[in-house]
């Protein structure tokens, strides 16, 4: 008992020096092609371009096997109303609903091999890695929780996001140009929510979170269809007098062009 | 050519918008109706929501009547005072309307009611007219005169107190009748999206005796003026109206007015009516199709904006 004493505890110095080491063995930086992305309403879609290093240096282990990326980029926070139609006497009816919570209004989780490749279950739970483990807050009733990642409404609202571009996982969108240098692209659909998106950069080796850095990047919208919503969002009497006024002059207008009499 | 429609939150075709515009303009010229009950349902099969569809849908009705109504008081065919009374119970019923659009919204029943409301006013509607105008085709087939419809003789509606006189219409009778039927109208087409011409007319025909010379003109100033308060209510309210969409609505609208109204001149009534109803009834049943049928998908989401 005595003898092992010692052994333990150098044991557990070796394992502190090794963790501690490994955090400041590997540095992560990456940068986005652009930062200040300008929308003008008829915007097709478009991408933006990551790329990022790992910096090793001296403390970085010899034998440090190959190194895994999880990108997150996640939208403005929003609140959705998940319905589940429901047939009552003939006719299908929003019966049930679900808040999600200040849940990201884009979600786009990149890596460079599946998941379960990359690091085990718990790790990938823990760090929130995958669109399955990102926790989306539900309330039920008056109940606030998330759910398991097979929940009904929870896999509802995931691939109704993903049918409108706004929710992606791929795990294959990640590529390494040399063993320490990588890139993916963000691609953004045409109805990209406006606001400030931020960007998780996580850097896994053998299944380990290793470093994790951040970045991020803002959609602006521009244009007279952007300006007519806010105006309808922050002035709506102004707004709706406008447009009272507006459907006035043109009906006076035509009445004046097509007069007959 | 495609535009984004800012509240609709929707990139649309402007030429199918403008093309519908036209459309809907050309039946409502040929039948002398404002053509809201086909501009909503159109714009809801295009894949615009139902509520901004209403709401876009009442700024476009407002121009419409307005350039009617305009058209009307040249010819001194409105009668002042009883589109003052109607307006009262108008503008009460819209605000009632809109009303019940924004409890329902936040409820998430607003697309079904607006849905059924459809199923059931067009089809009744359209039936009715249809089996009306079928069976005056087939008498004057057979070569019979047709009987002297006389105007429905409600009693009990002039029977009621506060009786005021309409000098342009020439009637006498109470504010009672006129204030609920302005009423019904104004609720019914802020949640709907309609004017309610083709429904406010025949209850100024039947219900109050008001003549067809007044009767088209102060009608126009009823829808005129809810649809007016209608736009400005769901703005405030529920910020669905959708300048964009109703701006492109107004201009083929009023421009497919012009030629429906030169080719319903060539028609004969009971053909125009047998058209109409025929309409009417293929809208509604559309409607109660898409209720009926399973959804593709049986869940929708919304967004409600941050935080809560």
């Amino acid at each position: 008992m005595s003898r092992r004493h010692p052994v333990a505890i150098f044991g557990l110095a070796l394992a502190l020096m090794l963790i501690a080491g490994g955090a400041r063995a590997e540095r992560l930086i990456a940068s986005v092609s652009n930062h200040r992305v300008t929308v003008t309403p008829n915007y097709a879609g478009g991408e933006l371009v990551l790329f990022g290093a790992v910096e090793r240096d001296g403390a970085t282990p010899a034998n440090r096997g190959p190194y895994d990326i999880v990108v997150t980029i996640s939208g403005p926070k929003t609140t959705m109303v998940t319905w589940r139609k429901q047939r009552v006497f003939g006719i299908w009816v929003n019966a049930e609903q679900r808040q999600f919570l200040d849940v990201p209004s884009y979600l786009a989780v990149f890596a460079n091999r599946p998941f379960s490749a990359i690091a085990p279950s718990e790790v990938l739970r823990r760090q929130q890695l995958g669109i399955d483990n990102v926790i989306l807050t539900q309330r039920v009733a008056e109940d606030y929780a998330d759910v398991v990642a097979d929940d009904p409404f929870r896999r509802a609202f995931v691939r109704l996001r993903e049918q409108q571009g706004l929710y992606r996982e791929q795990t294959n969108a990640v590529t390494f140009l040399t063993a320490n240098l990588f890139r993916t692209g963000i691609p953004l659909p045409g109805a990209v929510p406006i606001g400030t998106f931020t960007v998780n950069i996580k850097l896994l080796s053998g299944g380990a979170l290793v470093a994790s850095t951040d970045t991020a990047f803002e959609i602006v919208k521009v244009g007279v269809e952007q300006f007519v919503a806010e105006t309808a969002h922050h002035d709506p009497l102004v707004y709706g007098l406008v447009t009272a006024m507006m459907a006035l002059l043109s009906g006076w207008f035509a009445s004046v062009v097509f007069r007959k009499d | 050519m495609q535009i984004y429609l800012p509240i609709a939150d929707l990139p649309v075709n402007v030429l199918l918008i403008l093309a519908m515009g036209i459309a809907v303009g050309f039946v409502s010229g040929m039948f002398g109706i404002g053509g809201g009950f086909l501009m909503t349902p159109l714009l809801i099969f295009v894949g615009i929501s139902p509520g901004v569809a209403v709401a876009s849908v009442a700024s476009h009705i407002a121009a419409s009547s307005f350039s009617g109504a305009l058209t009307y008081w040249r010819r001194r065919a409105i009668d002042p005072a009883l589109a003052a009374v109607l307006l009262v119970g108008g503008v009460v019923g819209t605000a009632l309307g809109v009303g019940l659009f924004t409890l329902l919204r936040s409820l998430g029943h607003l697309d079904l009611t607006i849905g059924l409301s459809y199923v059931v006013l067009l089809s009744s509607v359209g039936g009715l007219m249809l089996w009306e105008s079928v069976r005056a085709i087939l008498r004057s087939r057979r070569g019979g005169s047709r009987p002297l419809r006389r105007p429905g003789s409600h009693r009990w509606i002039h029977g009621l107190p506060l009786k005021m006189r309409f000098k342009r219409s020439k009637i006498y009778l109470s504010v009672i009748p006129v204030l609920a039927i302005g009423l019904i109208i104004g609720f019914v087409g802020a949640v709907m999206g309609i004017g309610g011409g083709f429904l406010l007319v025949p209850m100024l025909i039947y219900l109050l005796r008001v003549p067809t010379s007044t009767v088209i003109g102060t009608s126009m100033v009823l829808t005129l003026v809810t649809m007016t308060s209608a736009t400005i209510l769901h703005a405030v309210t529920n910020h669905l109206v959708d300048a964009l969409l109703a701006l492109i609505l107004m201009i083929g609208g009023t421009t497919g007015a012009q030629f429906g109204a030169r080719a319903g001149q060539r028609l004969s009534g009971e053909g125009l009516r047998l058209l109409l109803g025929l309409l009417i009834l293929a809208v509604g049943i559309r409607f109660a199709v898409e209720l009926v049928i399973r959804p593709d998908d049986l869940f929708v989401i919304r967004d409600i904006g941050a935080g809560t």
